[in-house]
């Protein structure tokens, strides 16, 4: 018979990985399964500013590698696999993966988000082919180009910031005439000489045959379009949650983030969610790691009581 | 695995027939391009026999990235006599078992 986790959690990012460092010091049996690559957004984040300690080496990469060795060091396993389906009727939950399958007492959904599309032509054609959400990855190729960002929260604001030690320039272009990000990242960007402001105005299509050459934006005031010169669009608008495997097994809002009470429970017994992929205000490392913590401490009281 | 760079780029890849060839783009500071690499050499002991393999470092040969209208990591092409024959885009890349399935296509 297969060996029954404690606790399985889905998604390696902060949430993920705090609930395994809290949930192995508790003495659980915690496994982590991850598909793809640890730390979730943050390991596409260049510099992560805002998680209180992390002032040195605060690249998104180097707080992931911490905090995995971190929650290693206490005991937590992990396995690389992509979950496919899952069961939730029994008392003992069942998750499938591509790989395997793997039972556990209980379940922390902490899969967390992806960025969303901003919905101009060519969009989705030209991915990766000039159209990108991720700075880290793709910066190297525009030194010394010029670069549109779609976007006006933190992370717009943020990778922005970083795309200026490679582009000649960057666009911001923002369809509000104010900024919703932190008033010290605003402050940064308004003082780069390289970052210029596009107010009231959204992307319309990107203009290219093969790697873009341009974008059409229009101005939500006054209706005009005009199109900048750009080879690269990077867009930063916003989250979607990644919880299509869990549709009809547990209740979602209608975006599709998971509805959790306080202590991240679930309307499932002994299912619990933490961190992006859940339904909140707001979506950062630090409430994520919260979130991570909270939700074992659940669970472990679930533990306790259902299965003592 | 085979390191591409501009000097051997079209002698490896576009004027190559013998078999189709997979270039995995990849980059320094592309965190999800070193996380799949060691997959990607495990995918090479399973299907190296029919399929050669070759990675091209985009951070030190970005102008023949470009050219190939790469602008996005991780991208990973099969060629077939020199053309494109498929392209994984980042988005399609959720794990190594997508390049997998790729790679049973030209398995032949």
């Amino acid at each position: 018979m297969a060996n029954i986790h404690d606790i399985i959690i889905i998604g390696g990012g902060p949430a993920g990985l705090s609930s395994g460092l809290y949930g192995s010091r508790a003495k659980l049996d915690v496994l982590i399964i991850e598909k793809g690559n640890f730390g979730g957004q943050m390991s596409t984040t260049a510099e992560v500013e805002n998680y209180p300690g992390s002032i040195e080496n605060a690249t998104g990469p180097s707080l992931t590698e911490r905090m995995r060795q971190q929650a290693e060091e206490f005991g937590t396993k992990f396995v690389k696999d992509e979950v496919v389906g899952v069961d939730f009727t029994g008392d003992i939950k069942v998750v499938k993966g591509k790989n395997e399958e793997y039972q556990g007492r209980t379940v922390i959904i902490a899969t967390g988000a992806e960025p969303r599309l901003a919905g101009f032509k060519n969009e989705v054609e030209l991915r990766a082919r000039g159209v990108s959400y991720c700075a880290t990855c793709d910066a190297d190729f525009f030194e010394g180009l010029d670069v549109a960002v779609i976007g006006g929260g933190d992370s717009a604001l943020t990778e922005a910031i970083y795309l200026t030690k490679f582009a000649e320039s960057v666009t911001i272009i923002h369809r509000r005439d104010e900024l919703r990000a932190a008033k010290s990242l605003q402050e940064k960007a308004f003082n780069n000489p390289k970052i210029k402001f596009i107010w009231n105005s959204v992307p319309v299509e990107a203009r290219g045959e093969e790697i873009v050459e341009g974008l059409i934006i229009k101005n939500v005031k006054t209706g005009e379009t005009s199109e900048i010169p750009v080879n690269g669009i990077f867009v930063f608008v916003g989250l979607d949650p990644i919880t299509e495997v869990f549709r009809g097994h547990i209740e979602m809002d209608e975006r599709g983030y998971i509805i959790t009470d306080t202590e991240m429970r679930t309307n499932v017994e002994g299912v619990f969610a933490a961190g992006d992929v859940r339904q909140k205000t707001l979506r950062q490392v630090i409430t994520a790691a919260a979130d991570g913590a909270i939700a074992v401490i659940a669970a472990e009281e679930y533990i306790n009581e259902k299965f003592k | 695995m085979l390191e591409l760079n501009k000097e051997n780029f079209d002698a490896e890849v576009i004027n190559y027939t013998e078999k189709p060839v997979f270039v995995d783009f990849w980059g320094e500071k592309c965190q999800k391009c070193l996380e799949l690499m060691p997959d990607v050499h495990k995918l090479e002991e399973k299907y190296g026999d029919k399929i050669k393999f070759a990675s091209l470092n985009t951070s030190q040969n970005r102008r023949l990235a470009i050219a190939q209208k790469v602008l996005g990591l991780p991208t990973m092409i099969v060629y077939v006599n020199g053309e494109k024959a498929e392209v994984l885009t980042p988005d399609k890349i959720s794990s190594a078992a997508d390049i997998e399935e790729m790679l049973k296509r030209f398995y032949k």
